[in-house]
């Protein structure tokens, strides 16, 4: 892997992070993810679309003219949606059952949009893909934190429906069995507290890292020199 | 850029006489148009393919789903019919919280009636709309019934549906399984809170209430009219008799 598709993985995951730089596709996130299944649920059939609508656009961009980019980046990704909509509930209807209502909400994801129009229209398809899906990534490990946090406050529990994915599998409960639960943080109010920490600590996991690379520069050419 | 020449201050027709023509305005749209249309064209078309070729697998999954959700509250073995065939339309029925039309399925064993399997639905829920499924036996008591749709309070009001319950061993909605109006005691099909015999769950009462009311709103609309609605044809529309 060179430098170039480093730096699209580490924009994705973490720099240009969808959710927490960018504050991007904010409707799904917020209302989806009341337990952690069904954000990563959201998050995984978000990465498809992502993957997808990147490679599509980045490999016809040559066709698509500059004044209609838009209404042909809309009429790309919602047909890509609907197509993975109707594969996903003919060959894979069991996890169809559990996805199939978070994939039309993915049109809704401005993040899609916003992808294809700042990076898959300007890049190769190969870089394009890698983008789409590692902001697919990104998307998923901050919603899926989200998720958790938002069920263990409101509910006590991790990993609740489960069982629709795994029969077998079961909840677990974390707090107490007597723990009165929390409402307000399975509401749309709490999404908004738990995304605003979440949003404050990356700024200051940023904050203390520029502070230190500052640290080190001002320091004597002496230890420049030892380095 | 170069000054336009006095001679033609039109533009476009500078574009016409000269060597190299540029692109007039209308025919830029007409290009811009025409791409716009052939892209619109190739990804209906898509979509149409994939429809095509995935329809039969929907409608496949479509009906064992539908099946898969009778067989909950009615067991597959109780009759010998072909369900989803023996069914009849019902009209939009506010008595039981219908606003469009809907199918109700006939279980019958030997020809004779086992079970009348329809949709209803709570409109007092916490949040709006409870939709339920429910099985009315051929001799008055309620089989059983399933929540279909509802937007009740994750961990809080879902639990009337028995995939979010909490209690996996025993289900609040189990408790409603096979009973009748004779065996709800004088008018008590209301939860323990209005003085009625259904358990409600601490803290969440109304979704509670408004599925036990639409069930017995549900089992008793269809207990009045049990023959009348065993005796239709299949595929024929419920009507009302004019009482």
């Amino acid at each position: 892997m060179n430098g170039h598709y480093r730096e699209i993985a580490r924009n994705g995951l973490w720099k240009q992070n969808a959710i927490l730089a960018q504050l991007l596709g904010l409707c799904p996130l917020l209302a989806v993810s009341t337990t952690l299944v069904n954000a990563v649920s959201l998050g995984l059939a978000t990465i498809i679309v992502m993957g997808l609508a990147n490679l599509a656009v980045s490999t016809l961009r040559g066709f698509i003219p500059y004044e209609i980019r838009i209404p042909v980046f809309v009429l790309i990704i919602a047909a890509l949606v609907t197509v993975v909509d109707l594969a996903f509930n003919a060959f894979l209807h069991d996890l169809y059952l559990v996805l199939g209502i978070f994939i039309p909400l993915i049109v809704t994801n401005c993040i899609v949009l916003a992808r294809v129009e700042a990076f898959a229209a300007k890049n190769s398809t190969p870089a394009a893909t890698w983008d789409g899906v590692m902001m697919g990534v990104g998307f998923v490990w901050v919603i899926g934190l989200l998720g958790a946090l938002r069920e263990l406050i409101g509910q006590g529990t991790l990993l609740s429906g489960i069982d629709m994915i795994f029969p077998t599998a079961s909840a677990i409960q974390v707090l107490p069995v007597d723990y009165p639960g929390f409402l307000i943080a399975i509401l749309p109010p709490g999404a908004f507290f738990v995304l605003g920490l979440l949003v404050a600590g990356r700024n200051w996991l940023d904050h203390r890292a520029n502070q230190r690379i500052q640290r080190q520069r001002s320091q004597p050419p002496a230890a420049m020199a030892s380095g | 850029m170069t000054a336009p020449d006095p001679a033609t201050p039109n533009p476009l027709a500078a574009a016409t006489t000269s060597g190299t023509p540029e692109p007039s305005i209308v025919r830029i749209s007409a290009r811009t148009a025409v791409i716009l249309l052939l892209f619109t064209l190739a990804f209906t078309a898509l979509m149409a393919g994939t429809y095509k070729l995935t329809q039969p697998m929907l409608e496949a999954s479509a009906q064992a789903e539908k099946l898969r959700l009778i067989g909950e509250v009615l067991p597959p073995l109780s009759y010998d019919n072909p369900l989803l065939d023996d069914a009849i339309t019902l009209p939009p029925t506010k008595a039981i919280g219908l606003d469009d039309d809907s199918r109700a399925y006939r279980a019958r064993k030997d020809g004779k009636p086992v079970a009348l399997v329809f949709e209803a639905a709570a409109l007092d829920g916490y949040s709006g709309r409870i939709g339920l499924i429910v099985a009315v036996a051929a001799d008055g008591r309620l089989l059983a019934m399933r929540v279909t749709q509802h937007k009740e309070t994750p961990g809080l009001g879902d639990y009337v549906d028995p995939k979010k319950d909490k209690n996996k061993a025993s289900p609040w909605i189990r408790q409603f399984d096979g009973v009748g109006f004779d065996t709800a005691l004088g008018g008590k099909w209301k939860v323990k809170k209005d003085g009625g015999q259904f358990d409600q769950r601490a803290g969440a009462t109304i979704s509670a209430r408004a599925v036990t009311n639409a069930s017995g709103r549900a089992l008793l609309w269809a207990q009045e009219r049990s023959a009348q609605l065993f005796e239709l044809p299949a595929g024929k529309t419920f009507e009302e008799k004019a009482k």
